[in-house]
């Protein structure tokens, strides 16, 4: 067992669980290669990251490797021809996914010539490394692991430096699955020429190989491939322990760094990718291959289990049939491991990029879980959370729906591994209790965001109503003590424009019509009097309207919309000063009864803001 | 149609509890070697009541009744009780515990995982203060008895209340060694001399001890299947072996030893058995250490400063109502934070 001796010191995380690795099934024989012969269901989402641009049409015939839809926006990646053959439909169908929702697919029927369109290999030993990667950016490559995150986007350099380790995630800690074990076995050597690359790309002085112990024919591959292209690469073997898989996890088993819980592997200077995933990139780089197959375990409840390398969009009822079918009792297919797969909603969904493993499922193999019952605090949960949390808390806080307090006990920091559930003695399915509980804080933060906006534009509109009220209710009381004026006074000199020199003097122009005298102080006194009032009164009907509808309003919000009417009210008053004299006098003899005549704009203010307690004039 | 994961590798609450009771038998079998046949009586009398009161419960509580009579945490509840109180204790007192521990401290809290105090040591607080006497009154171990009673003069006693002819209370019962080291040491007798008295043994009382052994033996099974974690045993018997063994140190002649302290009263039945109950017990691992090492004090405190002659009881239940506060200042470092 020389492949399991380290020289490296290894690091511990918390908990952790050992299910049984049913490993051995699949890896009796090497990988086969499937062809594409029935149609092929190309899922635009693949990856994580916006929706590919589409490129090409319904009845086009392309050729394999051509690329069907180019990568869009930041995070996005592009999809490719896996054969050649014809487009014959684009249209939504089933994908792969927990959720059983039809997306948008291409479908191509293959032409059965498998023609290969034109590839350019990458010059990446001499090109800008930034060149090298743009051009990865049409190449289709995710990560293989499952997570099918864009894989130029963890090759950019973004301006950031520092990048000093490189860790490639052999481990593949979930049981059943086998396809990395493969692919090490069997490949080894152009595994080492993708890790090269990507440690140019990268500029890591070092590579660490993670591999989990219970693989020791991978690992000594890859010792050897190593050895044979004097690789410095070192091949690390940890412990078997699920989930060391996850990159987090696997990094600090490596390095001992404990990546901060908001950060990024790169901001402590490392970077990590799936062993599959840099055998992509080496293919790309070297023969301008894009990402048209992925190495898939078929496992379970199948005649000859194994691993296949799949054309994606192949339906996984061909892959199953591929394994010699699957046997009686078969209940249901799960895509992924037993810890955090999904149940398939079909067996002719397509393969996709995160497809790594289909499992023939029968009531035996795994039982339905037994009824839940209530939590006993055992901790068993926390005992075996690798990321230290305390799952009976956070189990108690979304049952009881109390979100905060879960947010306040990490509950984003779950990375829904499932050990929690697999020890737990009551059977409580916590993982579904995790995700409810992150998606209804998640539709919360997003109502609460969408409420404040609405709440912003309400409070502007309440303003607005009320300012086209007061505007209103001054137009009205001008035009009234106008015509009172026009009655009683009969004038004979006519209107004088001559002081209506403000623009917004028009919206008071029927006061301006109505016969004026000279004005006089007396007069002048008292149409400023009844301008107050009209405003006052004018306010005091918003503040009832505002004690009935805004009665929410934070005080800051109140004090600043009070401060925005004083303004409009002055201004208002400057406009209303230079209406003629007779229109103030029967003003004030109509209004200025219930007001304090010497309202100014400044004691409006105080009117309004004493808003609740101030009565409605008749 | 995502129910992952798929696998499940833990034992079923009812298996946990299974080992629980399967745990207390060499502690059992002790007592019946030590004390007589009795024990099962209570044992069976509080193990009936439990059933019966749970499922009438849950029915008026209109819960699914086999599941969580199935759990067999009613069992553990009044087993425990039974073995906390005298042996020979009539009929009614270890139902009326037994009901009190099931109804009120149990079921009205919302049953199994909501009780925030243990069940066992609330049922016999409750019967402590309620029926003192009939709590303090021991019998010999059969050992030391000036008559021994035969397993069925023994259930007579219990149902009946009567004794064989010529048999008077006090050949069958006398002081425990706890009670009788207080009581003495009151009238200025130094601890040697007490220690002397033929009910005192090689660590504890003379018989209790063999049960306490037993007892630790069960616990060290637990241990073992990891039904329970290290920190609550090491953390209790730590502390009140440290306390007693600096009181002793100070003062040989007023302070019992240290191994008379854990091997004496219900020492054993509470490291393993009863501070380790996870529903009222505390989860974090410096908890579950603040948490026994505060039974182990108050323990200590009553047993030597207070009333009762056993403080087992009450200082668990003191510790439950810290374990929410405990929990919530003991959270461990979750990856990728800071402390």
């Amino acid at each position: 067992m020389n492949a399991l001796v380290n020289l490296a010191k290894l690091f511990k995380f918390n908990g952790g669980v050992h299910p049984p690795q049913h490993k051995q099934a699949s890896t009796t024989q090497p990988i086969r290669v499937l062809q594409a012969n029935l149609p092929l269901v190309l899922p635009l989402r693949q990856h994580v990251g916006n929706i590919p641009h589409l490129r090409v049409q319904v009845g086009e015939h392309v050729l394999k490797g051509q690329l069907l839809a180019e990568a869009e926006g930041g995070i996005s990646a592009a999809i490719h021809a896996p054969t050649s053959g014809t487009i014959t439909a684009i249209q939504d169908a089933l994908i792969p996914h927990p959720s059983g929702l039809p997306d948008r697919c291409v479908t191509l029927q293959p032409d059965g010539l498998d023609e290969w369109t034109a590839l350019t290999p990458i010059d990446w030993q001499h090109m800008e490394k930034r060149a090298v990667v743009a051009s990865l950016r049409q190449s289709g490559i995710v990560g293989l692991g499952g997570a099918a995150f864009p894989t130029h986007i963890k090759l950019r350099s973004d301006g950031r430096s520092g990048i000093h380790t490189l860790v490639i995630n052999a481990a593949e800690c979930e049981p059943y699955i086998t396809c990395d074990d493969m692919v090490m076995r069997e490949r080894a050597a152009d595994i080492l020429r993708g890790i090269a690359i990507t440690q140019h790309l990268l500029g890591a002085e070092r590579c660490l190989i993670g591999i989990e112990d219970n693989k020791p024919e991978a690992a000594a591959a890859l010792r050897a491939a190593c050895h044979a292209a004097d690789s410095s690469a070192q091949v690390i073997v940890v412990p078997t322990i699920y989930p060391s898989g996850d990159a987090r996890r696997l990094i600090h088993v490596l390095t001992g760094l404990e990546i901060p819980s908001h950060q990024r592997s790169v901001d402590v200077g490392v970077q990590c990718f799936n062993v599959a995933t840099v055998l992509a990139i080496y293919r790309y780089m070297s023969f301008g291959e894009p990402a048209l197959s992925r190495i898939v375990t078929v496992t379970g409840n199948v005649a000859r289990p194994g691993n296949f390398e799949v054309p994606l969009g192949m339906p996984v009822s061909a892959l199953l049939e591929a394994a010699g079918g699957v046997l009686e009792d078969t209940s249901e297919f799960i895509m992924g491991g037993p810890m955090m797969g999904f149940s398939l909603p079909s067996p002719e969904v397509p393969v996709t990029k995160a497809t790594n493993c289909i499992i023939a499922s029968t009531p035996s193999l795994f039982p339905p879980a037994a009824p839940a019952m209530p939590c006993i605090r055992c901790a068993r949960c926390a005992d075996a959370c690798p990321v230290s949390l305390q799952p009976q808390e956070l189990y108690w806080f979304a049952k009881s729906d109390n979100f905060d307090k879960a947010r306040d006990y990490k509950l984003f920091d779950c990375i829904e591994c499932g050990c929690c559930s697999y020890v737990c003695p009551s059977n409580i399915p916590l993982v579904q209790y995790y995700r409810y509980a992150k998606s209804e804080i998640i539709a919360q933060d997003r109502a609460k965001e969408a409420a404040n906006l609405a709440r912003e534009r309400n409070d502007f509109r309440l303003m607005r109503i009320e300012r086209e009220k007061q505007e209103r209710a001054l137009k009205h009381a001008q035009k009234a003590a106008g015509a009172k004026a026009e009655a009683s006074k009969i004038e004979p000199g006519k209107a004088e424009p001559s002081k209506a020199e403000s623009g917004v003097q028009h919206a008071a122009d029927p006061a301006v019509n109505v016969a004026a005298s000279p004005a006089s102080a007396q007069a002048e006194a008292a149409k400023k009097a009844a301008i107050a009032a009209a405003i006052a009164r004018a306010k005091a009907q918003k503040a009832a309207q505002a004690a009935q509808n805004t009665a929410a309003v934070t005080p800051a919000v109140a004090a600043e919309m009070a401060a925005i009417d004083a303004r409009r009210a002055e201004a208002a008053a400057r406009a209303a000063n230079i209406n003629k004299d007779d229109v103030a006098e029967a003003a004030a003899a109509t209004h200025v009864a219930d007001q304090d005549s010497t309202t100014s704009p400044a004691s409006a203010q105080t009117v309004s803001s004493v808003a609740p307690n101030s009565k409605e004039p008749s | 149609m995502s129910r992952s994961p798929y696998l499940s590798s833990a034992p079923s609450v009812s298996v946990i509890m299974l080992k629980v009771l399967l745990a207390l038998l060499p502690g059992i079998a002790a007592y019946v070697w030590v004390y007589g046949g009795g024990i099962l009586i209570s044992l069976a009398l509080a193990s009936l009541t439990a059933l019966l009161a749970e499922a009438a419960v849950l029915r008026l509580r209109q819960r699914p009744v086999l599941p969580f009579l199935m759990d067999g945490s009613a069992i553990v509840t009044a087993w425990l009780l039974a073995l906390a109180l005298p042996p020979l204790a009539p009929w009614w007192l270890v139902v009326v515990g037994t009901l009190f521990a099931i109804v009120v401290a149990k079921q009205l809290y919302g049953g199994l995982g909501y009780n925030p105090f243990n069940p066992a040591m609330i049922g016999y607080a409750a019967l402590l203060i309620s029926f003192p006497v009939l709590m303090t009154q021991w019998p010999s171990p059969l050992a030391l008895a000036k008559v021994s009673l035969s397993f069925a003069d023994q259930w007579h006693y219990i149902f009946t209340r009567s004794l064989p002819l010529n048999v008077p209370v006090d050949a069958i019962s006398s002081a425990t060694p706890l009670d009788y080291l207080k009581t003495q040491l009151v009238l200025q007798q130094s601890v040697s001399d007490i220690r002397n008295t033929p009910i005192f043994g090689w660590l504890g009382g003379r018989g209790s001890e063999l049960v306490a052994l037993a007892t630790l033996l069960g616990g060290l099974y637990l241990l073992h299947q990891r039904i329970i974690s290290w920190h609550i045993p090491l953390a209790f018997l730590a502390t009140l072996t440290l306390l007693s063994a600096a009181f002793h140190l100070l003062a040989p002649e007023l302070h019992a030893s240290p191994q008379f302290h854990l091997f004496s009263g219900g020492a054993m039945l509470c490291a393993f058995f009863i501070a380790t109950d996870p529903v009222s017990g505390p989860t974090t691992p410096l908890a579950k250490l603040v948490f026994a090492a505060g039974i182990g004090v108050l323990t200590y405190v009553i047993r030597v400063f207070g009333g009762y002659p056993d403080g087992i009881a009450f200082a668990v239940i003191l510790m439950n109502i810290c374990v929410p506060l405990l929990d919530a200042y003991t959270q461990p470092r979750v990856f990728g934070h800071e402390k």
